[in-house]
Formats: structure tokens, sequence, C-alpha cells
């Protein structure tokens, strides 16, 4: 290695020193220490005792587990198709509104900036099921509403709904990649008479499926790891246990309660690892999926 | 009851390098104790953190200037928030724990199992506060394997408040609503409930699933807690006592129109449940009289005792207590906090600044329900006067009357572990998830694990 390309390493080494660092103190040290937890019983206030593979074992049996991830995965599978199709249709419609679409493209994306407590505290007004405002404008269309929030059948689409309302982000992406489709394509298929369905199926589509494939990938991520809305609405009042319904016990909501609400930090541990591999083997058939769906400009 | 520690001494001055090595490296992580100023104080100086006191209301700022009064050296650091068990535990780990936390007294058992908490024998002894002055329902909880961790604040218990509307107009007296007679009671419900194509219009009987569980189990013969702590969630009789409080719930709608029915309620408001009409009865805490009487003076209230099969009054009882976490560092002066605030003294200023309170309010004072019965009897005594609403006047009568009945749940190692446990399984019945048997055979295993492992 000549002199040259040696301090040129060094000097990328230099700057990515920062985030290097930060990994390793924040990130990576984080992740080992939690592995080493998982095979303990550790409740912070005494030191960590080696316990084996018990956790682990205990997974198996505690039926709370089995119901949070069916919890989970059924919501996964209900949000992801559904946040994709919608955002996806608002992306769509704000690319034809013209000079209006930074207005549009703005008040979308607003819901992002409020926080998801205070999003969730108001969605559980907006979907009561006897006065709620959701309910009362499905009337209007003679539709009887649900009681989203306190019918164990209808708690997961209710918290869809909800997380819909935030779908901003998702809205962008898809918005930009719209944009980066070819006008000239859509020419060429309408003078060989494509109609519009056609066009959308068959250019739209492929040209933004590297969009359509990411948005995928961190959407079931988050469905996975659902926090925030199922605490605040259904487990975060402390005074009123009332709430609180099996339907909305989501994984990430009962690994919390292991961990801050009983102290079961070790037990907690092997909660987390095993919802990393589950994440990691989702992504990973997304991935290899994605090989057969997503076009690439210049690839394959 | 006597003041402690007017006898002042000089305050311990500790060099800011000690106190920064004594912070260590992981004070800042969750900490929520006064780090910078923290001296271990001599009783009566140095400085006094809490935590999970909330925003004091007029009762509570009488007792802090109380204690302010008498303690006047000391630097005095309210944590405005209620109790957060993150927030407490984390500072407790990072060994950076306020002097006093205030908490549930139910989750005493679990904390002090746990190291959390540290015996307050030794330092009670110190400023002359004997737990016998204490109802012992509120005692109870707050003593873990012989020893004292709570000193208890309130007492929380459970009378069956009526609306008077709502019975007049079914032609219904307040003593077909006792929970005496459980198939009366069914037909009880069943007319005051009043429904439309809306929706429900009025909930006839609410019998307060799931926190008011302990009482419909105390009614059928049931104990949570069995003599030693350990959890007793399986029992038949509560069994039954669940199926039946939840089939009042099933009968009036079913529990997802139920619930989001009562959602719709102000229930703090001047158009609350009862004036609206929305509500026929349900048991409820003492202090919902007192929000009562200052949004809806008027309100045509009627109140009669819970009772058990047999027709015996009972009540279940509950409150606050105040706690000194592991590694708190000034203790001594945290004892005094304890003694001073819930002293008889204390207690009446605290009285005497609520009479104010409603007085300016053009209301009735509505009285306190403290750990500390010669308190309560005093300013019973001192205070509550007959008002020109006398179903408000029935109802403290009556909540004052409970105080000498109530019962508590039994103390475990593992208190805050079977309140979940048994919460949950109540949850799990009324989503229709689980039948009661199912649902309390599962609640008995969980607990069960929880209570095994506890120290």
């Amino acid at each position: 290695m000549t002199s040259r390309r040696r301090s040129e390493g060094l000097a990328a080494l230099g700057f990515l020193s920062p985030w290097l660092i930060g990994f390793a103190i924040f990130t990576a040290a984080p992740m080992l220490i939690s592995l080493y937890l998982s095979v303990t019983s550790y409740n912070e206030l005494s030191a960590p005792r080696y316990v084996g593979g018990a956790n682990y074992q205990h997974l198996i049996h505690d039926p709370k587990v089995a119901k949070a991830l069916t919890n989970t995965l059924v919501f996964a599978v209900m949000y992801v198709p559904t946040a994709m199709a919608v955002s996806l249709g608002l992306a769509v419609v704000l690319s034809r509104v013209g000079r209006l679409a930074g207005f549009f493209r703005t008040v979308f994306y607003l819901p992002v900036m409020t926080p998801t407590v205070a999003a969730g505290a108001l969605f559980l007004l907006l979907l009561n099921g006897q006065r709620g405002l959701v309910n009362r404008a499905l009337l209007l269309i003679g539709v009887h509403g649900p009681n989203w929030t306190t019918d164990s059948a209808w708690i997961k689409p209710g918290l869809a709904l909800t997380l819909l309302w935030g779908l901003g982000g998702t809205t962008v992406i898809y918005l930009a990649a719209l944009q980066q489709v070819p006008p000239e394509l859509y020419e060429a298929a309408a003078l060989d008479g494509a109609g519009s369905w056609a066009r959308f199926r068959r250019i739209t589509l492929p040209m933004i499926s590297g969009a359509l494939f990411f948005t995928m990938i961190v959407l079931s991520i988050h469905a996975l790891q659902m926090f925030d809305q199922a605490y605040t609405m259904f487990f975060g009042a402390q005074q009123n246990s009332t709430y609180a319904n099996d339907a909305a016990l989501f994984y990430v909501v009962y690994l919390f309660q292991q961990a801050f609400g009983v102290l079961r930090m070790g037990y907690a541990s092997a909660l987390a690892w095993l919802l990393f591999a589950i994440i990691v083997a989702i992504t990973s058939i997304q991935v290899r999926l994605s090989n057969r769906f997503v076009y690439y400009e210049g690839g394959r | 009851m006597k003041r402690g520690g007017s006898n002042a001494r000089q305050p311990k001055v500790i060099p800011p390098a000690v106190r920064l090595l004594r912070g260590g490296p992981l004070a800042g992580c969750g900490g929520v104790g006064n780090k910078s100023t923290s001296s271990s104080g001599s009783g009566n100086s140095g400085s006094l953190s809490t935590q999970g006191f909330g925003k004091p209301d007029d009762v509570g700022q009488a007792r802090i200037d109380a204690f302010k009064a008498a303690y006047p050296n000391v630097s005095l650091h309210i944590n405005e928030g209620d109790f957060d068990p993150q927030q407490f535990l984390s500072s407790v780990a990072s060994g950076n724990p306020p002097d006093l936390v205030y908490l549930d007294r139910n989750l005493i058992g679990s904390y002090a199992a746990q190291g959390a908490l540290q015996p307050l024998d030794e330092e009670l002894d110190k400023v002359g506060l004997d737990m016998k002055s204490y109802r012992q329902p509120a005692a109870d909880p707050c003593t873990v394997n012989g020893k004292v961790y709570g000193v208890p604040e309130f007492y929380n218990t459970r009378n069956i408040l009526i609306n008077g509307k709502a019975l007049a107009e079914t032609g219904l007296t307040s003593a077909d609503v006792a929970t005496t007679d459980w198939d009366k009671l069914h037909d009880t419900a069943r007319k005051l409930y009043k429904a439309s194509s809306r929706g429900i219009a009025r909930i006839g009987f609410d019998p307060k699933l799931p926190e008011f569980l302990p009482l419909w189990a105390k009614a059928n013969g049931a104990e949570l807690v069995n003599d030693d702590g350990s959890p007793n969630l399986d029992d038949a009789k509560l069994v039954e006592a669940l199926g039946y409080a939840h089939s009042l719930i099933a009968e009036q709608g079913g529990w997802s129109k139920f619930k989001a029915f009562r959602d719709t309620w102000d229930v703090f408001g001047s158009g609350n449940e009862m004036v609206k009409n929305q509500a026929g009865a349900f048991p409820w805490e003492g202090w919902y009289v007192n929000v009562l009487v200052q949004a809806s003076p008027d309100l045509d209230l009627q109140c009669i005792h819970f009772t058990d099969r047999q027709g015996n009054p009972i009540s279940f009882c509950d409150g606050s207590a105040w706690c000194i976490p592991k590694g708190a560092k000034n203790t001594e002066t945290a004892a005094r906090w304890m003694k001073t605030v819930t002293s008889t003294d204390t207690w009446l200023k605290a009285a005497a600044a609520r009479e104010q309170t409603a007085t300016k309010n053009n209301t009735m004072f509505t009285g306190l329900w403290t750990a500390n019965p010669d308190a309560d009897h005093q300013i019973k005594d001192k205070y509550v006067k007959p008002s020109n609403n006398p179903g408000f006047d029935q109802a403290v009568n009556n909540y004052y009357a409970s105080t000498e009945y109530a019962f508590a749940i039994k103390p475990s190692k593992a208190s805050s572990e079977i309140k979940t446990a048994w919460t949950d399984a109540t949850n799990r019945v009324l989503s229709g998830t689980q039948t009661p048997a199912q649902a309390l055979k599962q609640a008995q295993g969980e607990a069960s694990t929880a209570f095994a492992s506890a120290k």
C-alpha cells in the first residue's frame, strides 16, 4: 500500500470515526450487554445472576408471549399493505394537484410532527364507539361503526387507523418516486393505446418498486415494533386499568412491562433478542422476494 | 401527637468534591434526587427531595407549609408529577434516588422484596413515630416480613353513590340498589339501564371492574391474598364473584358498549354523568363526593353502604404511603417529613385549608379521610357541618362510617404482581376472551410464579 493510499485511508477513518465511536457506544455495546443480560436474572437493583437458557425456555411457555406475538403479526399483516396503499393513493393525488402540491404535502406531513402520545389520547376520543367523531361520520353514510377502543375484535383495526394518520413520511417518499418516472414512458404508452390503469400497473408500479420495497421493509419493522400508540391508549394510564386489553398487548408493550414494570431485565432482554431474530428473518424473506419484483435502474 | 425534631443542629457541610464523588458516574441516569445539594443532614437540615407527590392541591400545600414551618432549615424539593415506576426504579438503580417516594401502598410489598425501598423501623424510632397511630388496614400493606417500609397517608374507602333522579324515574328506592341480594341487584340494574338507537343512554349499575374486584370478592367471602401473602386467585368464591360482577355488565350492553359509553362521561365537570342522568349507581371512593359537590352542588345524590351477601357493610380501602428509597441520603429528615405530614396537627391545618377553599367556592366541606383515625375524628367534629343538601350529608357520613370497617388487600412480597394478575384476568373476562375460571386460573399461575421468585 502506498503512503498516499495509507494516508487517505487514515483520513477516511478519521472522518468515519465519530460515527464508528457512536455506533460502538450507543448500538453495539448495548446490544452485547443485552445479549449477556438475556442469560441472566437481573433486576437493576442487584448484580446479574447467570441462569443459562432459562429466560429463553420461559419464552416458550409464557402464554403472553404467544398472545403478544400473534397480536403483533396480525397487526403487521393488517397495517403494512393498507399503509402502503393509502400512502400511494395520496401520493398519486398529490402528484396531480399542480401548484397546490406543496401545501398538501405539508398538510399530510404535519401529523408526523405530532407527538404520538398526544395522537393516542386524541384517537381515544375520535374512535369512541358510542360518541366518537369517526362513528358519527360513518353514521352519516348509514354505517353503524364498531367499538374501536373497547371491542377486542376492533382494537387492532382501530390502531391501524390511528397509525394511518401519520403516513406523511411514506407519502412524501412515494411522491418523490413518482416524480422520477420519465414522462416519455407514459407518452409512449398512451400512443400505444394503454389506458390509465395499464399505465399505472405497467409503468408506475415497476418504476417506483424500489420505493415500495423500501417502505415495505420500514413499515414492517415499524409494525413489529408497535409501542407508542398502543401503550398510550391501552396501558399508559396507571390510574385507569380499564383500558387494558389483551388485544392491544403488542410484543414491545409486553417487553416494556417486563423490563420496567416488574424489573425482569434478563427476561426482557431475551424477549428483545427473539424480536430481533424475527425481524431479521422477515426482512431476509422480503429481500429475497424483492429480487423478483423490484426494478433497479441500471441493475438487473 | 408529638412533633419531632425541634432541636436544631448545625447543618453538616460536605465539600463539593466529595459530593461529586458520592454522586458517581451513574448519578445522571434517570435520577431525580437533588444530587447537587443532597446531604445527609441531621434531621433538621439539609436537602429533602420527593417523587410522586404530584402537584399539591390545597390540602397538600397546607402540609408542605406545615413542614416548612417546623423545619425552616430544610431545603425542600417537591418533584411534581405522579409516581412513575420507571423513573423511580431507574433513579434507585443509578444511585440517585429521591429522599422520599410517594406511592400506592399496594406497591410496597413488591418494591421492598426487590430491594428498592429501605426499612424504616430505625428512623421511625429516632423520630418517635409509632405505626400503631395509623389504622391497621393502612399500616398492614406498609409492613413486609415484619419490617416497616412505608408510612400511610390517605384512606380511600368505597360506598355506593346513587343518582336520585334515575331512582325517581324508575320508581326504585336506594334500598333496591343494595348489594346484599345479588338477584335483586340484577333486576335493579336492568330497570335503571336505558338504551336507545344511538346506544346506551344510562348505565344502571356499574360494578366498577376491574378495579373494584376485591370488593365483590369480599362480598362473596373470598380473599385475593392469603394470610402468608401468597395469591388466592383461583378461589371458587372469587370465580363466582367475578362471574356475577361481569354478568351485571353483560346485561347492560356488554363490555365494549358499556365501556365506550362510560368513556364519554365528563367525570370531573359540571356536566358529569349524574347531572346528565347517564349513570344510575356505582361504588366509588370518597374523594368523588368532593368532586361532585364542587361540580354539581344541587345534585340529587344518594348514598348507601356496600354490603356483603349477608347484609353486613363492607368497604375496600387503599391509599398512598411515604417510603424511603434504597440509597436515599437524608433519611432522618425524610422520617421527620413522614411524621409531620401525617400528624393530627398537620391534618387539621390541611382540613382548615380545604374548609377555606369550600367557603370561598360556596360549597360544603366533605371531609378528609386519612390513615390517622385521631385526625379524622377531630376533623369531622370541627369542620364537617350539615349542609342544605341531605344527600351529600348522608354520603359524607357513610364515608366516615366506612373508615371504621374497611379492609385492605393483605400484604404480600409480590403485591404488585398479584394485582397485575387479577387485573389482567378481569380484563380478559370483560373482553370475552376467557371465562372467569380460565382467567383466574391463569392469573393464579402468574401470581404464584411471581410470589415464589420474590425474596
